[in-house]
């Protein structure tokens, strides 16, 4: 028996996809993000679950990217079940079989979930945004109100943090130069509004530090190297309660977007996946995730339940989404090789 | 007689070749197949020839000007229905997409309306449902797309495509960014292999002249890089280069600087943090070869009356070449994949290729545009460690 072991481990070695029964052995696998998101997820669902179902669970992180996937579907690699992808991810994934159909009905059925949360392949698992965030002790008084004054620098004299991909600075773009959140994407989809956007980063370009981790942004504006940068909320709140810091967010044209839970199609542990997709989205449990980190739920009835006080720095509350525009990932599925060749070819000119 | 020398040889070569042979096979088999299989897709095309097999067939009978035939025009319309309801229509629409921006709705927006019954029979059908089927561009995609072969992949990682007559053009000038990006990605690895040449040939020397109960703990700050995460190296280069850092401030105050300089999220950023990422590299191969150098022949050539100078040009420094070489390619060729440093502490026009090989790979799933840019950068690499490897056998020792 122990030799058959080796010999099947050696010819695992030699193809991956030669010993499913290895992948039998691990604990269901649920896959985040790093970082604090994990940890809010752990404290919210994962301890709770282990212990009211007695279903041990194995964590594992990534940093996005359906091609992760791809090669682990493609290649017989059985090592993940429920991962958390971002939209694009999710819709490119469906569409290659990478991930299972949902049963809605025994999550609850559509209705009970916002609208952008459901998908075929995926139940939202989060709602996130980004946002203007600056430093309160540098800039005193009334801060940035739009992505116009962020513009402004002559008003907000001072570097500005941007992430270094066209995804969110083409629309933030076009926003500064008048363009309603409504009227974004379709004036993105045509080629003169592609130029518009590049024509406004251009009055910019000087002023901006790129970031590529979201990680470095309290860094950034921590040691004044920029006065104000496009962020996630939550890394601001959470340095303002850890480290007491006064940064401050300014939600007027925020972009939001869903992450979104999904089982792969090769889990072999597809029952007990389920399971805790089922715990993660029932309101009773959801409404705990919103008091280890500042985001937004996508159970409505979760959403009725959760603490108000939690719930104002959040991408879901109403007052923050007065004029928010929702990422469109279509767009960036059909745009994004195009627009992310041209944007590098734009940021080092 | 060399003959029977041969014959005598050639079964000890056999034993040595089968002790090995599994090594290989398992090399051959977790390795160069798979590289092969993943650099094979910069030159195919199999999405039409495998989901529409019969358009791709009419396709590739088609002469291809202006606007195609209407039999072909109901074929591709059949196929998308097909397609659309077999859920296979992703790879044709998004591989079409690659060579006109906009075929992925197009094609979905058509099959849709084809499925609610509109007609599609011919090119004028297809037209009214949306104006492009009457323009040569998408039927030019898809003529480029029928397969088994494809230049399209390649063509784009050298900033050129096929216009609807076939011909090869550049890509409009604010597209045109990999030539630039392979360039960089060259010019900053030969530069980072300098200057770790540079600082590291003299630490490497003291190591290998203080015995080794000094030599070892240096030898672990040597190490030190290696085993911090990025993240966190690029977080204290940061501290320290930032506008408000610890460099600018001490500069400031010994009045050599009057403002604050950039140091990093620019060029000089990624040169200082690549440089002290990949420096263990040249070092300890070099390291390898200057403990292996007898001390004998230093001191002969200054007992013959060279001065250290000389003694060090003429006899050390030449026995040193080999690990020089050894650890300067491999922290050139280490520092072509660099694409995260580069990222967290470069600035905008501090990309590497690696950061667009991931983001097809990763991100847009282009794999055929991953595989042509890989081996862009593949064959110059192999080109240049051969070029390498002749030169050094030509020049005599």
């Amino acid at each position: 028996m122990k030799v058959a072991l080796r010999i099947c481990g050696a010819l695992a070695m030699l193809a991956a996809a030669a010993c499913n029964s290895s992948s039998e052995l691990r604990p269901l696998t649920v896959v985040g993000w790093g970082g604090s998101s994990q940890d809010a997820h752990r404290q919210a669902y994962w301890n709770g679950f282990t212990k009211s179902t007695g279903i041990a669970l194995r964590e594992d992180s990534w940093r996005g990217g359906v091609g992760v996937i791809r090669t682990k579907v493609v290649g017989g690699d059985a090592s993940w079940d429920i991962v958390q992808v971002e939209t694009e991810d999710l819709i490119l994934g469906c569409e290659e079989g990478l991930f299972q159909r949902l049963d809605w009905a025994a999550l609850g059925g559509r209705k009970a979930f916002l609208p952008s949360a459901v998908h075929d392949c995926g139940v939202g698992a989060m709602l996130w945004s980004y946002v203007i965030g600056y430093d309160g002790d540098r800039i005193k008084g009334p801060g940035p109100q739009s992505w116009a004054d962020f513009w402004d620098v002559k008003r907000f004299p001072g570097k500005r943090g941007m992430r270094k991909t066209p995804k969110y600075s083409l629309e933030f773009a076009l926003m500064a130069d008048g363009v309603p959140a409504d009227q974004v994407y379709p004036t993105l989809r045509t080629p003169a509004g592609v130029d518009r956007a590049f024509r406004k980063l251009d009055q910019i370009k000087p002023h901006v530090i790129w970031w590529s981790s979201i990680s470095q942004v309290p860094d950034l504006l921590g040691s004044r190297e920029v006065v104000m940068s496009v962020t996630s909320p939550g890394r601001l709140i959470v340095a303002n309660r850890t480290e007491g810091r006064n940064f401050k967010l300014d939600w007027h044209g925020n972009i939001y977007a869903v992450d979104y839970w999904v089982i792969l199609a090769n889990s072999p542990r597809r029952a007990e996946a389920a399971q805790l997709l089922r715990y993660m989205t029932r309101p009773e449990n959801q409404m705990r995730l919103a008091s280890y980190i500042p985001t937004g739920l996508t159970n409505v009835e979760a959403n009725r339940l959760a603490d108000p006080a939690l719930k104002k720095d959040t991408p879901s509350d109403p007052a923050n989404m007065t004029d928010a525009l929702e990422l469109d990932a279509n767009f960036w599925v059909e745009y994004g090789d195009q627009l992310t060749q041209r944007f590098n070819a734009w940021v080092a000119r | 007689m060399p003959g029977s020398h041969a014959r005598s040889a050639a079964p000890r070569r056999w034993w040595a070749f089968a002790l090995v042979a599994p090594l290989l096979l398992f090399l051959l088999a977790s390795f160069v197949l798979p590289v092969l299989l993943m650099l094979s897709r910069a030159v195919t095309d199999r999405e039409l020839h495998t989901v529409w097999p019969e358009s791709a067939a009419a396709l590739r009978q088609w002469d291809g000007r202006g606007l195609p035939p209407d039999a072909l025009a109901h074929e591709v319309a059949r196929d998308m229905i097909t397609a659309r309801q077999a859920g296979t229509l992703n790879r044709v629409a998004n591989r079409l997409n690659y060579d006109m921006v906009g075929s992925r709705s197009l094609l979905y927006g058509t099959a849709d309306m084809l499925l609610s019954g509109v007609p599609g029979d011919s090119v004028a059908a297809l037209a009214r449902i949306d104006p492009r089927w009457g323009q040569p561009g998408i039927w030019a995609a898809m003529r480029h797309a029928d397969g088994p072969f494809t230049s399209h992949y390649l063509l784009a990682a050298l900033d050129r495509r096929l216009d609807n007559d076939d011909r090869v053009i550049s890509v409009a000038p604010e597209q045109a960014v990999f030539a630039n990006i392979y360039l960089r990605t060259f010019k900053i690895s030969a530069l980072v292999a300098l200057f770790c040449v540079i600082l590291g040939y003299p630490i490497a020397y003291l190591l290998a002249s203080l015995p080794d109960r000094k030599a070892n703990p240096l030898l672990i700050l040597v190490l030190l890089p290696f085993w911090t995460s990025a993240l966190v190296r690029t977080a204290a280069w940061a501290v320290l280069l930032q506008t408000n850092g610890v460099v600018n401030h001490a500069l400031q105050n010994i009045g050599l600087i009057d403002a604050p300089v950039q140091l990093i999220y620019n060029r000089l950023g990624v040169y200082i943090a690549m440089t002290h990422v990949l420096l263990p590299f040249l070092i300890l191969p070099l390291y390898g070869v200057m403990k292996g150098i007898s001390p004998v022949a230093m001191r002969a050539a200054s007992s013959l009356g060279a001065t250290p100078l000389r003694a060090f040009l003429k006899v050390y420094l030449p026995q040193t070449l080999p690990g020089v070489a050894a650890g300067a390619i491999i922290v050139f060729t280490l520092a072509l994949g660099y694409y995260v440093t580069p990222a967290l502490v470069g600035g905008g026009a501090d990309q590497m290729i690696s950061a667009s090989i991931a983001f097809y790979t990763n991100q847009s799933l282009n794999w055929g545009m991953a595989a042509a840019l890989s081996l862009l950068l593949l064959v110059p690499l192999l080109l240049m460690l051969f070029a390498g490897r002749t030169l050094a056998r030509t020049v005599p020792a």
